[in-house]
């Protein structure tokens, strides 16, 4: 067997292969899927593109159609309609072709038990046509960069989630694939793994790996990824990167203010006082005043327009000209769940 | 938290895109096909690696119904002397119909419910039905063993078994074809019933097989029990038994060996319909 598939013959974990020209890896247009006897989509029509070497999360609930979508590219699951294409290759045309670029990482175990976990990679890798002496190569350094190098011959079942799920993406890489694709990689795995599991994606992303990841843990999504796509109902919401994502939620920058009253004062005129002028301030859209468990002070919550260390000035004065100290202040900034709740209505878990 | 840096870049820019090839050359057509093949040869090395265990599986049951039927019950008088000859290719194609049903049917049921350890061969680089024609070529091999190991096993306990050189191609050829249909049948068994729903439906489904497949008689003689003989003629077992003992032991009435190969030919093409289509539904959603 020395007649190899193109591309493949000369893999290694470094190495990945340049097929499907073109900026991008995945291209996504107008998906629609609907289960048999289901009364809705899956998907409502969902359109994005990937960048080559980049990482782009998908952040929904469960149910949103993440994995549906990622089903779609990954060609197991067929789009009921609109366009796939992974690196070039039109998923539902070309099935074969896009399962010699693809990666995928599930969220289940599917490694198989019958075989040693050095077995489990260069079977897969002769499955995608890597020839003997490469295979061999590319699973010794895969089992060193994953960590699994210590025990090769050990069987899958023998090891902890967190080595099961490296095992499962050192084995997705065997045949070197354009994009990878992670479903909740995450999802079970303790805080050291899962931290493991960060810094090998950020690994890939280095190395030029084009990673397509789902979550459900927006800390995951801001982390990893370039640009995160929020789905829910099987509609994409947002698209963008974490940052601008955050950034557009301006009406949740708040400052969250302590205050004392002054030795002659009434902490209930004063916070009437004290709601009054804060409201007062340009800029500002709302002040609550926030029961406070700890009883030191009052507390007042003051959702602002622009930047929210702006204000903290303006508010000392008001404070000081009621005859109250301000003893704490907060800075809240939104983070990729507010964004959520914004568009949704809801939390993500 | 210490977590990696968070690569935040702006929005990518639309690059111009160089015009989108796929062609991968014209090793690519042998990829699906070399593909297959290496999945095969995982499935022949796994059992390879513990063949002991799985000769011990295949040949306990025929062992004791030849030992039982053919040596115990001739020996006491319950059964003629020539019964032996009637018995044995009946058992040979038994174990090849059997042995190759169970070789794809449970690893189907617990591959696409439980270790899902198919997944990693739906998402290499060869059509999806690619897939099932190795699981039913890999369990016709497990099948096709089995019903080999029978000869030696049948040489020493019944003393001798019925052989003619001139027919030994037609013999390996009829095996291959039970092999086959057995294969086919776990096909359509492993991707039809519901995990929890295998046990009972191997019981339901096993036995009747087992017994009307015309292995432990002729099916001409059944003509005094009209209805039984209608029954078997609907179990392809019935024409792999048919035509190993036709080819084995002429002298005993049997359906006409082609007809043999006709009906189990037709038999396995429309079990193979059936079972891909199957396998196809689980496979893709």
């Amino acid at each position: 067997m020395s007649n190899v598939a193109p591309g493949a013959s000369t893999a290694s974990p470094s190495d990945h292969r340049p097929v499907g020209h073109g900026s991008l890896a995945v291209e996504v247009h107008d998906l629609v899927k609907r289960y048999p006897k289901a009364p809705v989509d899956s998907l409502a029509g969902v359109s994005f593109k990937v960048e080559r070497g980049e990482v782009f999360g998908f952040l929904g609930p469960n149910g949103a159609g993440k994995s549906t979508t990622i089903g779609i590219l990954t060609t197991r699951i067929r789009s009921t309609g609109g366009r796939a294409v992974v690196a070039g290759v039109d998923v539902a045309a070309d099935p074969v072709g896009a399962r010699r670029v693809l990666g995928v990482v599930p969220q289940q175990n599917n490694l198989d038990r019958s075989l040693s976990v050095r077995q489990n990679l260069t079977y897969h890798a002769s499955y995608h046509g890597v020839p003997r002496a490469s295979r061999n190569q590319m699973a010794d350094a895969l089992l060193e960069q994953f960590g699994l190098a210590d025990r090769p011959n050990g069987r899958p079942d023998d090891f902890s989630g967190g080595q099961i799920q490296r095992m499962m993406i050192a084995r997705a890489l065997m045949h070197a694939p354009s994009v990878l694709f992670l479903d909740e990689p995450s999802t079970g795995l303790d805080p050291a793994a899962r931290l493991f599991l960060w810094e090998k994606i950020a690994e890939l992303k280095a190395a030029g790996t084009t990673v397509v990841i789902t979550t459900h843990d927006m800390d995951e999504a801001a982390t990893l990824s370039d640009r995160v796509a929020i789905i829910d109902h099987g509609a994409l919401l947002a698209l963008d990167t974490p940052e601008q994502l955050v950034r557009g939620m301006q009406s949740q920058r708040t400052l969250d203010c302590t205050v004392e009253p002054g030795p002659t004062g009434d902490a209930t005129s004063l916070g009437l006082v004290l709601g009054v002028a804060l409201g007062a301030l340009v800029g500002v859209r709302a002040v609550d005043q926030i029961d406070d468990a700890s009883g030191v002070g009052l507390r007042f919550r003051i959702d602002v327009e622009g930047e929210a260390a702006s204000f903290v000035a303006p508010v000392a004065t008001v404070v000081a000209d009621a005859g109250a100290r301000l003893t704490d202040v907060r800075l809240g900034e939104p983070n990729l769940e507010d964004v959520f709740i914004h568009l949704t209505g809801r939390a993500l878990r | 938290m210490t977590v990696p840096s968070g690569p935040v870049t702006s929005s990518p820019s639309a690059a111009q895109p160089p015009p989108v090839t796929s062609s991968l050359g014209p090793a690519a057509r042998w990829g699906p096909w070399r593909t297959g093949m290496a999945i095969l040869r995982r499935d022949l090395f796994v059992t390879g690696r513990e063949f002991p265990i799985f000769l011990a599986q295949v040949i306990l049951q025929p062992l004791f119904l030849l030992f039982v039927f053919g040596k115990v019950l001739t020996e006491l008088g319950y059964a003629q002397a020539g019964y032996q000859d009637v018995l044995f290719p009946g058992l040979v194609a038994l174990a090849a119909v059997l042995t190759g049903l169970q070789s794809t049917a449970l690893p189907l049921v617990i591959e696409f419910s439980y270790s899902n350890e198919i997944e990693d061969r739906l998402l290499a680089p060869l059509p999806v039905g690619a897939v099932a024609v190795e699981k039913v070529v890999f369990a016709a091999i497990r099948g096709f063993v089995a019903a080999l190991v029978m000869f030696p096993i049948g040489v020493w306990i019944l003393g001798s078994i019925p052989w003619q050189a001139s027919t030994g191609v037609a013999v390996v050829t009829m095996m291959v074809l039970g092999s086959l249909l057995g294969a086919a049948m776990g096909l359509i068994l492993g991707t039809f019933v519901p995990p929890n729903r295998i046990n009972v439906t191997f019981a339901l489904v096993l036995t009747p097989l087992i017994f009307t497949g015309c292995s432990q008689y002729p099916w001409p003689s059944l003509s005094h029990l009209r209805w039984f003989q209608v029954v078997s003629a609907f179990n392809p077992m019935t024409y792999v038994s048919e035509g190993l003992r036709g080819l084995m032991v002429p002298t005993v009435p049997h359906i006409a060996t082609w007809a043999c190969f006709v009906v189990g030919t037709a038999y396995l093409v429309v079990l193979m319909v059936v079972g891909m289509y199957g396998f196809n539904r689980r496979a893709l959603s």
